[in-house]
Protein backbone atom coordinates (compact mmCIF):
# COMPACT_ATOMS: atom_id res chain seq x y z
CA UNK A 1 0.00 0.00 0.00
CA UNK A 2 2.76 2.45 0.91
CA UNK A 3 4.47 1.54 -2.36
CA UNK A 4 1.37 2.59 -4.20
CA UNK A 5 1.12 5.85 -2.30
CA UNK A 6 4.79 6.55 -2.90
CA UNK A 7 4.35 5.82 -6.61
CA UNK A 8 1.45 8.26 -6.83
CA UNK A 9 3.40 10.90 -4.94
CA UNK A 10 6.36 10.51 -7.26
CA UNK A 11 4.07 10.56 -10.28
CA UNK A 12 2.56 13.88 -9.22
CA UNK A 13 6.04 15.15 -8.51
CA UNK A 14 7.10 14.28 -12.08
CA UNK A 15 4.10 16.09 -13.46
CA UNK A 16 4.40 19.14 -11.24
CA UNK A 17 8.05 19.78 -12.05
CA UNK A 18 7.45 19.08 -15.74
CA UNK A 19 9.99 16.29 -15.89
CA UNK A 20 11.84 16.53 -19.20
CA UNK A 21 11.41 12.89 -20.14
CA UNK A 22 7.73 12.95 -19.30
CA UNK A 23 7.20 16.10 -21.34
CA UNK A 24 9.07 14.65 -24.30
CA UNK A 25 6.85 11.58 -24.33
CA UNK A 26 3.64 13.58 -23.95
CA UNK A 27 4.71 16.00 -26.68
CA UNK A 28 5.43 13.18 -29.13
CA UNK A 29 2.10 11.55 -28.31
CA UNK A 30 0.26 14.76 -29.01
CA UNK A 31 2.21 15.44 -32.20
CA UNK A 32 1.56 11.95 -33.58
CA UNK A 33 -2.10 11.74 -32.64
CA UNK A 34 -2.96 15.31 -33.64
CA UNK A 35 -1.36 14.83 -37.05
CA UNK A 36 -3.16 11.51 -37.47
CA UNK A 37 -6.50 13.06 -36.53
CA UNK A 38 -5.90 15.95 -38.92
CA UNK A 39 -5.31 13.52 -41.78
CA UNK A 40 -8.27 11.37 -40.74
CA UNK A 41 -10.48 14.47 -40.64
CA UNK A 42 -9.43 15.65 -44.08
CA UNK A 43 -10.18 12.18 -45.47
CA UNK A 44 -13.05 11.15 -43.22
CA UNK A 45 -15.38 14.14 -43.41
CA UNK A 46 -15.66 14.23 -47.22
CA UNK A 47 -16.11 10.46 -47.21
CA UNK A 48 -18.82 10.78 -44.58
CA UNK A 49 -20.58 13.46 -46.64
CA UNK A 50 -20.24 11.39 -49.81
CA UNK A 51 -21.78 8.30 -48.23
CA UNK A 52 -24.50 10.39 -46.56
CA UNK A 53 -25.65 12.32 -49.62
CA UNK A 54 -24.40 10.24 -52.52
CA UNK A 55 -26.57 7.75 -54.35
CA UNK A 56 -24.63 4.96 -55.96
CA UNK A 57 -24.76 1.21 -56.29
CA UNK A 58 -23.47 -0.70 -53.32
CA UNK A 59 -23.87 2.28 -51.01
CA UNK A 60 -25.54 0.22 -48.32
CA UNK A 61 -22.71 -2.30 -48.40
CA UNK A 62 -20.09 0.40 -48.20
CA UNK A 63 -21.81 1.80 -45.13
CA UNK A 64 -21.95 -1.59 -43.43
CA UNK A 65 -18.27 -2.09 -44.19
CA UNK A 66 -17.42 1.38 -42.94
CA UNK A 67 -19.25 0.78 -39.68
CA UNK A 68 -17.43 -2.51 -39.28
CA UNK A 69 -14.08 -0.77 -39.85
CA UNK A 70 -14.78 1.40 -36.81
CA UNK A 71 -14.02 -1.65 -34.73
CA UNK A 72 -10.66 -2.39 -36.36
CA UNK A 73 -8.32 -3.78 -33.67
CA UNK A 74 -5.29 -1.48 -33.39
CA UNK A 75 -2.86 -4.40 -33.37
CA UNK A 76 -4.21 -5.60 -36.71
CA UNK A 77 -3.80 -2.15 -38.21
CA UNK A 78 -0.30 -2.08 -36.75
CA UNK A 79 0.48 -5.42 -38.31
CA UNK A 80 -0.81 -4.37 -41.74
CA UNK A 81 1.13 -1.12 -41.72
CA UNK A 82 4.18 -3.03 -40.50
CA UNK A 83 3.90 -5.41 -43.46
CA UNK A 84 3.55 -2.47 -45.85
CA UNK A 85 6.50 -0.55 -44.46
CA UNK A 86 8.89 -3.35 -43.53
CA UNK A 87 11.98 -3.63 -45.66
CA UNK A 88 10.50 -6.44 -47.75
CA UNK A 89 7.11 -4.77 -48.01
CA UNK A 90 5.75 -2.73 -50.95
CA UNK A 91 6.58 0.58 -49.27
CA UNK A 92 9.77 -0.66 -47.60
CA UNK A 93 11.91 1.60 -49.77
CA UNK A 94 10.56 4.63 -47.93
CA UNK A 95 12.43 3.50 -44.85
CA UNK A 96 9.89 4.97 -42.44
CA UNK A 97 9.21 1.95 -40.27
CA UNK A 98 9.96 2.73 -36.61
CA UNK A 99 9.53 6.46 -37.14
CA UNK A 100 6.75 8.80 -35.96
CA UNK A 101 5.60 8.97 -39.59
CA UNK A 102 4.76 5.26 -39.50
CA UNK A 103 2.85 5.79 -36.27
CA UNK A 104 0.89 8.65 -37.83
CA UNK A 105 -0.01 6.48 -40.81
CA UNK A 106 -1.20 3.63 -38.58
CA UNK A 107 -3.32 5.89 -36.38
CA UNK A 108 -4.77 7.72 -39.38
CA UNK A 109 -5.84 4.37 -40.84
CA UNK A 110 -7.32 3.43 -37.51
CA UNK A 111 -9.46 6.55 -37.03
CA UNK A 112 -10.39 7.58 -40.58
CA UNK A 113 -13.20 4.97 -40.63
CA UNK A 114 -14.37 6.20 -37.23
CA UNK A 115 -14.62 9.80 -38.37
CA UNK A 116 -16.11 8.81 -41.73
CA UNK A 117 -18.73 6.46 -40.24
CA UNK A 118 -19.83 8.74 -37.41
CA UNK A 119 -19.95 11.82 -39.61
CA UNK A 120 -21.87 9.87 -42.26
CA UNK A 121 -24.58 9.18 -39.70
CA UNK A 122 -24.70 12.78 -38.49
CA UNK A 123 -24.71 14.26 -41.99
CA UNK A 124 -27.32 11.82 -43.24
CA UNK A 125 -29.65 12.73 -40.37
CA UNK A 126 -29.26 16.39 -41.29
CA UNK A 127 -29.79 15.56 -44.98
CA UNK A 128 -33.15 13.98 -44.16
CA UNK A 129 -34.16 17.22 -42.51
CA UNK A 130 -32.72 19.56 -45.17
CA UNK A 131 -33.05 17.68 -48.43
CA UNK A 132 -36.28 19.14 -49.77
CA UNK A 133 -35.42 22.66 -48.71
CA UNK A 134 -31.96 22.54 -50.27
CA UNK A 135 -33.22 20.98 -53.48
CA UNK A 136 -35.97 23.58 -53.61
CA UNK A 137 -33.34 26.30 -53.41
CA UNK A 138 -31.49 24.64 -56.27
CA UNK A 139 -28.55 23.14 -54.38
CA UNK A 140 -26.76 20.33 -56.20
CA UNK A 141 -25.41 17.44 -54.16
CA UNK A 142 -21.93 18.90 -53.86
CA UNK A 143 -23.22 22.24 -52.61
CA UNK A 144 -25.62 20.42 -50.31
CA UNK A 145 -22.73 18.38 -48.87
CA UNK A 146 -20.73 21.49 -48.07
CA UNK A 147 -23.80 23.09 -46.49
CA UNK A 148 -24.43 19.99 -44.38
CA UNK A 149 -20.81 19.79 -43.24
CA UNK A 150 -21.01 23.39 -42.11
CA UNK A 151 -24.41 22.99 -40.47
CA UNK A 152 -23.37 19.93 -38.47
CA UNK A 153 -20.02 21.46 -37.54
CA UNK A 154 -20.54 21.20 -33.78
CA UNK A 155 -21.43 17.53 -33.90
CA UNK A 156 -18.49 16.97 -36.20
CA UNK A 157 -16.13 18.58 -33.69
CA UNK A 158 -17.32 16.05 -31.12
CA UNK A 159 -16.65 13.25 -33.58
CA UNK A 160 -13.17 14.53 -34.36
CA UNK A 161 -12.40 14.75 -30.65
CA UNK A 162 -13.60 11.18 -30.20
CA UNK A 163 -11.23 10.16 -32.99
CA UNK A 164 -8.38 11.97 -31.28
CA UNK A 165 -9.17 10.28 -27.98
CA UNK A 166 -9.10 6.89 -29.66
CA UNK A 167 -5.77 7.63 -31.34
CA UNK A 168 -4.09 8.98 -28.22
CA UNK A 169 -5.24 6.01 -26.13
CA UNK A 170 -4.39 3.13 -28.45
CA UNK A 171 -1.20 1.18 -27.95
CA UNK A 172 -1.38 -1.81 -30.30
CA UNK A 173 -0.70 -0.03 -33.58
CA UNK A 174 2.00 2.40 -32.48
CA UNK A 175 3.99 -0.17 -30.57
CA UNK A 176 4.23 -2.40 -33.65
CA UNK A 177 5.09 0.24 -36.26
CA UNK A 178 6.92 2.61 -33.90
CA UNK A 179 8.88 0.09 -31.92
CA UNK A 180 8.77 2.14 -28.71
CA UNK A 181 12.27 3.53 -29.24
CA UNK A 182 13.33 5.79 -26.38
CA UNK A 183 13.39 9.41 -27.49
CA UNK A 184 12.21 8.59 -31.02
CA UNK A 185 8.93 6.73 -31.06
CA UNK A 186 8.04 6.38 -27.40
CA UNK A 187 4.57 7.77 -26.72
CA UNK A 188 2.40 7.76 -23.62
CA UNK A 189 0.72 4.41 -24.12
CA UNK A 190 3.82 2.49 -25.18
CA UNK A 191 5.82 4.08 -22.38
CA UNK A 192 3.19 3.05 -19.83
CA UNK A 193 3.30 -0.53 -21.10
CA UNK A 194 7.09 -0.65 -20.96
CA UNK A 195 7.64 1.19 -17.66
CA UNK A 196 5.04 -0.93 -15.93
CA UNK A 197 6.72 -4.14 -17.06
CA UNK A 198 10.09 -2.71 -15.95
CA UNK A 199 8.62 -1.73 -12.59
CA UNK A 200 9.09 2.05 -13.00
CA UNK A 201 5.66 2.80 -11.63
CA UNK A 202 5.96 6.55 -11.05
CA UNK A 203 6.63 7.36 -14.70
CA UNK A 204 3.94 4.93 -15.86
CA UNK A 205 1.47 6.36 -13.38
CA UNK A 206 2.35 9.95 -14.23
CA UNK A 207 1.74 9.27 -17.91
CA UNK A 208 -1.42 7.37 -17.07
CA UNK A 209 -2.75 10.31 -15.08
CA UNK A 210 -2.02 12.69 -17.94
CA UNK A 211 -3.65 10.33 -20.47
CA UNK A 212 -6.79 9.94 -18.40
CA UNK A 213 -6.86 13.68 -17.77
CA UNK A 214 -6.59 14.28 -21.50
CA UNK A 215 -9.43 11.90 -22.32
CA UNK A 216 -11.65 13.41 -19.63
CA UNK A 217 -10.82 16.95 -20.75
CA UNK A 218 -11.59 16.08 -24.36
CA UNK A 219 -14.95 14.61 -23.52
CA UNK A 220 -15.81 17.52 -21.26
CA UNK A 221 -14.69 19.94 -23.95
CA UNK A 222 -16.77 18.16 -26.57
CA UNK A 223 -19.94 18.28 -24.54
CA UNK A 224 -19.36 21.90 -23.53
CA UNK A 225 -18.91 22.87 -27.18
CA UNK A 226 -22.06 21.02 -28.18
CA UNK A 227 -24.15 22.42 -25.36
CA UNK A 228 -23.01 25.97 -25.97
CA UNK A 229 -23.58 25.64 -29.70
CA UNK A 230 -27.04 24.23 -29.18
CA UNK A 231 -27.97 27.13 -26.93
CA UNK A 232 -26.42 29.67 -29.26
CA UNK A 233 -27.47 28.34 -32.66
CA UNK A 234 -30.35 25.93 -31.99
CA UNK B 1 -42.98 30.23 -67.28
CA UNK B 2 -46.69 29.95 -66.39
CA UNK B 3 -49.11 28.44 -67.17
CA UNK B 4 -48.34 25.19 -65.42
CA UNK B 5 -49.99 22.21 -67.02
CA UNK B 6 -50.63 18.83 -65.43
CA UNK B 7 -51.79 16.08 -67.75
CA UNK B 8 -53.16 12.88 -66.21
CA UNK B 9 -50.65 13.14 -63.39
CA UNK B 10 -50.48 10.18 -61.02
CA UNK B 11 -48.18 9.50 -58.13
CA UNK B 12 -48.27 5.94 -56.91
CA UNK B 13 -46.55 4.38 -53.94
CA UNK B 14 -46.71 0.61 -53.66
CA UNK B 15 -49.43 0.48 -56.27
CA UNK B 16 -51.64 2.99 -54.44
CA UNK B 17 -52.37 6.23 -56.28
CA UNK B 18 -51.75 9.02 -53.82
CA UNK B 19 -52.36 11.45 -56.66
CA UNK B 20 -54.90 10.02 -59.02
CA UNK B 21 -54.97 11.21 -62.61
CA UNK B 22 -54.98 14.95 -62.02
CA UNK B 23 -55.26 17.21 -65.05
CA UNK B 24 -55.28 20.94 -64.61
CA UNK B 25 -53.85 24.12 -66.03
CA UNK B 26 -52.80 26.81 -63.60
CA UNK B 27 -52.31 30.25 -65.10
CA UNK B 28 -50.76 33.50 -63.92
CA UNK B 29 -52.74 35.93 -61.81
CA UNK B 30 -55.31 34.58 -59.38
CA UNK B 31 -54.18 33.07 -56.11
CA UNK B 32 -54.77 29.35 -56.36
CA UNK B 33 -55.70 27.46 -53.22
CA UNK B 34 -55.38 23.70 -53.12
CA UNK B 35 -57.96 22.72 -50.54
CA UNK B 36 -58.67 19.34 -49.05
CA UNK B 37 -58.82 17.27 -45.88
CA UNK B 38 -55.72 15.92 -44.17
CA UNK B 39 -54.25 13.14 -46.26
CA UNK B 40 -56.00 14.26 -49.45
CA UNK B 41 -52.66 14.54 -51.24
CA UNK B 42 -52.14 18.32 -51.18
CA UNK B 43 -48.50 18.21 -50.13
CA UNK B 44 -47.66 15.50 -52.62
CA UNK B 45 -49.35 17.41 -55.43
CA UNK B 46 -47.41 20.54 -54.53
CA UNK B 47 -44.11 18.66 -54.44
CA UNK B 48 -44.91 17.25 -57.87
CA UNK B 49 -45.60 20.74 -59.22
CA UNK B 50 -42.42 22.12 -57.68
CA UNK B 51 -40.36 19.26 -59.07
CA UNK B 52 -39.34 17.65 -55.78
CA UNK B 53 -41.20 14.49 -56.80
CA UNK B 54 -41.56 12.95 -60.23
CA UNK B 55 -44.99 11.74 -61.34
CA UNK B 56 -45.24 7.99 -61.86
CA UNK B 57 -47.59 8.63 -64.78
CA UNK B 58 -48.65 11.65 -66.79
CA UNK B 59 -46.67 14.82 -67.27
CA UNK B 60 -46.09 18.21 -65.76
CA UNK B 61 -45.08 21.05 -68.05
CA UNK B 62 -44.40 24.72 -67.73
CA UNK B 63 -45.95 26.06 -70.89
CA UNK B 64 -44.85 29.68 -70.80
CA UNK B 65 -41.68 31.34 -72.08
CA UNK B 66 -38.35 30.41 -70.46
CA UNK B 67 -39.67 26.92 -69.69
CA UNK B 68 -38.93 25.67 -66.20
CA UNK B 69 -36.27 27.79 -64.56
CA UNK B 70 -35.74 26.50 -61.04
CA UNK B 71 -34.82 29.91 -59.73
CA UNK B 72 -38.12 31.31 -60.98
CA UNK B 73 -40.09 29.19 -58.54
CA UNK B 74 -39.79 28.89 -54.79
CA UNK B 75 -41.47 26.89 -52.06
CA UNK B 76 -42.24 27.45 -48.40
CA UNK B 77 -42.77 24.28 -46.42
CA UNK B 78 -45.14 23.54 -43.59
CA UNK B 79 -42.20 23.24 -41.20
CA UNK B 80 -39.50 25.75 -42.10
CA UNK B 81 -35.99 24.32 -42.39
CA UNK B 82 -33.48 26.86 -41.19
CA UNK B 83 -29.76 26.58 -41.68
CA UNK B 84 -27.51 26.89 -38.64
CA UNK B 85 -26.52 30.47 -39.37
CA UNK B 86 -28.01 33.93 -39.00
CA UNK B 87 -31.41 34.90 -40.39
CA UNK B 88 -29.68 37.17 -42.88
CA UNK B 89 -27.29 34.40 -43.94
CA UNK B 90 -30.24 32.10 -44.58
CA UNK B 91 -31.67 34.57 -47.08
CA UNK B 92 -28.27 35.23 -48.63
CA UNK B 93 -27.75 31.47 -49.00
CA UNK B 94 -30.80 31.19 -51.27
CA UNK B 95 -29.79 34.26 -53.26
CA UNK B 96 -26.29 32.93 -53.90
CA UNK B 97 -27.65 29.60 -55.11
CA UNK B 98 -29.99 31.46 -57.43
CA UNK B 99 -27.00 33.21 -58.94
CA UNK B 100 -27.36 36.73 -57.55
CA UNK B 101 -24.15 38.75 -57.54
CA UNK B 102 -22.34 38.65 -54.21
CA UNK B 103 -22.54 42.41 -53.75
CA UNK B 104 -26.26 42.45 -54.35
CA UNK B 105 -27.17 39.62 -51.97
CA UNK B 106 -26.70 41.41 -48.68
CA UNK B 107 -28.69 44.47 -49.65
CA UNK B 108 -31.49 42.46 -51.15
CA UNK B 109 -31.64 40.18 -48.13
CA UNK B 110 -31.86 43.11 -45.70
CA UNK B 111 -34.64 44.68 -47.75
CA UNK B 112 -36.73 41.57 -47.71
CA UNK B 113 -36.10 40.94 -44.00
CA UNK B 114 -37.45 44.42 -43.38
CA UNK B 115 -40.47 43.66 -45.52
CA UNK B 116 -41.35 40.68 -43.31
CA UNK B 117 -40.58 42.60 -40.11
CA UNK B 118 -37.41 40.74 -39.19
CA UNK B 119 -34.83 43.50 -39.61
CA UNK B 120 -34.01 43.41 -35.90
CA UNK B 121 -33.50 39.64 -36.01
CA UNK B 122 -31.24 39.76 -39.05
CA UNK B 123 -28.09 38.80 -37.21
CA UNK B 124 -29.61 36.31 -34.81
CA UNK B 125 -29.21 32.58 -35.39
CA UNK B 126 -32.19 31.47 -37.46
CA UNK B 127 -32.88 28.27 -35.56
CA UNK B 128 -33.52 29.97 -32.24
CA UNK B 129 -36.16 32.30 -33.67
CA UNK B 130 -39.78 31.57 -32.70
CA UNK B 131 -41.94 29.40 -34.96
CA UNK B 132 -43.70 32.42 -36.39
CA UNK B 133 -40.45 34.26 -36.99
CA UNK B 134 -38.96 31.22 -38.69
CA UNK B 135 -41.92 30.97 -41.02
CA UNK B 136 -41.62 34.67 -41.86
CA UNK B 137 -37.93 34.08 -42.51
CA UNK B 138 -38.80 31.18 -44.80
CA UNK B 139 -41.14 33.53 -46.68
CA UNK B 140 -38.39 36.14 -46.88
CA UNK B 141 -35.92 33.58 -48.21
CA UNK B 142 -38.38 32.63 -50.94
CA UNK B 143 -39.53 36.18 -51.68
CA UNK B 144 -35.96 37.46 -52.00
CA UNK B 145 -35.55 35.30 -55.09
CA UNK B 146 -38.27 37.30 -56.80
CA UNK B 147 -39.97 34.11 -57.96
CA UNK B 148 -42.61 34.06 -60.67
CA UNK B 149 -44.40 31.31 -58.76
CA UNK B 150 -44.43 30.74 -55.00
CA UNK B 151 -45.65 27.41 -53.63
CA UNK B 152 -46.82 27.45 -50.01
CA UNK B 153 -47.62 24.22 -48.20
CA UNK B 154 -49.90 24.93 -45.24
CA UNK B 155 -47.68 27.82 -44.22
CA UNK B 156 -49.66 28.61 -41.07
CA UNK B 157 -50.59 25.11 -39.93
CA UNK B 158 -48.17 25.09 -37.00
CA UNK B 159 -48.61 28.70 -35.93
CA UNK B 160 -50.72 30.47 -33.34
CA UNK B 161 -53.37 32.87 -34.65
CA UNK B 162 -51.26 36.00 -34.30
CA UNK B 163 -48.30 34.55 -36.15
CA UNK B 164 -50.66 33.10 -38.76
CA UNK B 165 -52.10 36.57 -39.36
CA UNK B 166 -48.60 37.98 -39.94
CA UNK B 167 -47.85 35.22 -42.40
CA UNK B 168 -51.12 35.79 -44.25
CA UNK B 169 -50.44 39.48 -44.66
CA UNK B 170 -46.94 38.73 -45.99
CA UNK B 171 -48.45 36.32 -48.51
CA UNK B 172 -50.84 39.05 -49.59
CA UNK B 173 -47.90 41.43 -50.01
CA UNK B 174 -45.97 38.89 -52.09
CA UNK B 175 -49.03 38.45 -54.29
CA UNK B 176 -49.27 42.22 -54.66
CA UNK B 177 -45.75 42.32 -56.12
CA UNK B 178 -46.93 40.09 -58.96
CA UNK B 179 -45.86 36.65 -57.78
CA UNK B 180 -48.26 33.83 -58.53
CA UNK B 181 -49.39 32.21 -55.27
CA UNK B 182 -50.19 28.51 -55.17
CA UNK B 183 -51.00 27.45 -51.65
CA UNK B 184 -52.39 24.42 -49.87
CA UNK B 185 -54.57 24.64 -46.81
CA UNK B 186 -57.24 22.68 -45.03
CA UNK B 187 -58.46 25.86 -43.34
CA UNK B 188 -61.61 27.24 -44.95
CA UNK B 189 -61.26 30.70 -43.43
CA UNK B 190 -57.78 31.01 -44.82
CA UNK B 191 -58.86 29.73 -48.22
CA UNK B 192 -61.51 32.43 -48.29
CA UNK B 193 -59.24 35.21 -47.08
CA UNK B 194 -56.30 34.44 -49.35
CA UNK B 195 -57.75 32.60 -52.33
CA UNK B 196 -59.12 33.64 -55.66
CA UNK B 197 -59.76 30.15 -56.95
CA UNK B 198 -60.04 26.77 -55.29
CA UNK B 199 -58.76 23.43 -56.46
CA UNK B 200 -60.51 20.91 -54.24
CA UNK B 201 -58.68 17.66 -53.73
CA UNK B 202 -60.23 14.52 -52.28
CA UNK B 203 -58.38 11.23 -51.93
CA UNK B 204 -55.85 12.24 -54.53
CA UNK B 205 -58.42 13.30 -57.10
CA UNK B 206 -59.14 16.82 -58.24
CA UNK B 207 -62.89 16.88 -57.80
CA UNK B 208 -63.67 20.56 -58.22
CA UNK B 209 -62.21 23.79 -59.49
CA UNK B 210 -64.09 27.00 -58.85
CA UNK B 211 -63.75 30.68 -57.96
CA UNK B 212 -63.66 31.06 -54.18
CA UNK B 213 -66.96 32.82 -53.85
CA UNK B 214 -68.81 30.24 -55.94
CA UNK B 215 -67.05 27.34 -54.27
CA UNK B 216 -68.27 28.29 -50.81
CA UNK B 217 -71.73 29.38 -51.92
CA UNK B 218 -72.54 26.40 -54.08
CA UNK B 219 -69.94 23.64 -54.18
CA UNK B 220 -70.61 21.37 -57.12
CA UNK B 221 -68.89 18.22 -55.92
CA UNK B 222 -70.50 16.20 -53.18
CA UNK B 223 -67.11 15.73 -51.46
CA UNK B 224 -66.57 19.49 -51.42
CA UNK B 225 -70.01 20.14 -49.98
CA UNK B 226 -69.42 17.53 -47.30
CA UNK B 227 -66.01 19.01 -46.43
CA UNK B 228 -67.43 22.51 -46.06
CA UNK B 229 -70.26 21.17 -43.93
CA UNK B 230 -67.85 19.26 -41.69
CA UNK B 231 -65.62 22.26 -41.23
CA UNK B 232 -68.44 24.75 -40.72
CA UNK B 233 -71.11 22.70 -38.95
CA UNK B 234 -73.03 25.80 -37.81
CA UNK B 235 -73.88 26.91 -41.34
N1 LIG C 1 -43.46 9.61 -49.79
C1 LIG C 1 -44.62 8.98 -49.47
N2 LIG C 1 -44.67 7.64 -49.45
C2 LIG C 1 -45.81 6.99 -49.15
N3 LIG C 1 -46.95 7.59 -48.86
C3 LIG C 1 -46.97 8.93 -48.84
C4 LIG C 1 -45.80 9.70 -49.13
N4 LIG C 1 -46.11 11.00 -49.01
C5 LIG C 1 -47.41 11.02 -48.68
N5 LIG C 1 -47.94 9.82 -48.56
C6 LIG C 1 -49.35 9.49 -48.26
O1 LIG C 1 -50.10 10.14 -49.24
C7 LIG C 1 -51.29 10.66 -48.69
C8 LIG C 1 -51.37 12.15 -48.97
O2 LIG C 1 -50.37 12.81 -48.22
P1 LIG C 1 -50.21 14.38 -48.22
O3 LIG C 1 -50.02 14.88 -49.58
O4 LIG C 1 -49.15 14.70 -47.23
O5 LIG C 1 -51.63 14.86 -47.66
P2 LIG C 1 -52.08 16.32 -47.26
O6 LIG C 1 -53.24 16.63 -48.14
O7 LIG C 1 -52.49 16.26 -45.82
O8 LIG C 1 -50.93 17.24 -47.49
C9 LIG C 1 -51.26 10.30 -47.23
O9 LIG C 1 -52.07 9.16 -47.05
C10 LIG C 1 -49.82 10.02 -46.95
O10 LIG C 1 -49.71 9.07 -45.92
MG1 LIG D 1 -49.76 18.35 -46.21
Amino acid sequence: MTDLIRAFAEAFDLISRLDAKLIEIVALSLAVSLTAVAIATILGLPLGALFAVGRFRGRQMVIVLLNALMGLPPVVVGLLVYLLLSRAGPLGALGILFTPTAMIIAQAILITPIIAALSRQTIEDAWHEYEEQLRSLGAQRLTASVTLLWDTRFSLVTIILAGFGRAAAEVGAVIIVGGNIDGVTRVMTTAIALETSKGDLPLALGLGIILVGLVVALNAGASVIKEAALRRYG
Amino acid sequence: MLPLELKDVCFAVNGRNIIDCVSVQIGAGPRTIILGANGAGKSVLMRLCHGLLQPTAGEIKWRGGNGNRRSRQAMVFQRPVMLRRSALANVVYGLKLAGFAAGECDLRARDVLEAVGLERQADRPARILSGGEQQRLALARAWALGPEVLFLDEPTANLDPGAARDVESIIAAIHATGTKIIMTTHNLGQARRLGDEILFLSQGRLVERAPVERFFRAPAAAEAAAFIKDELPWQ
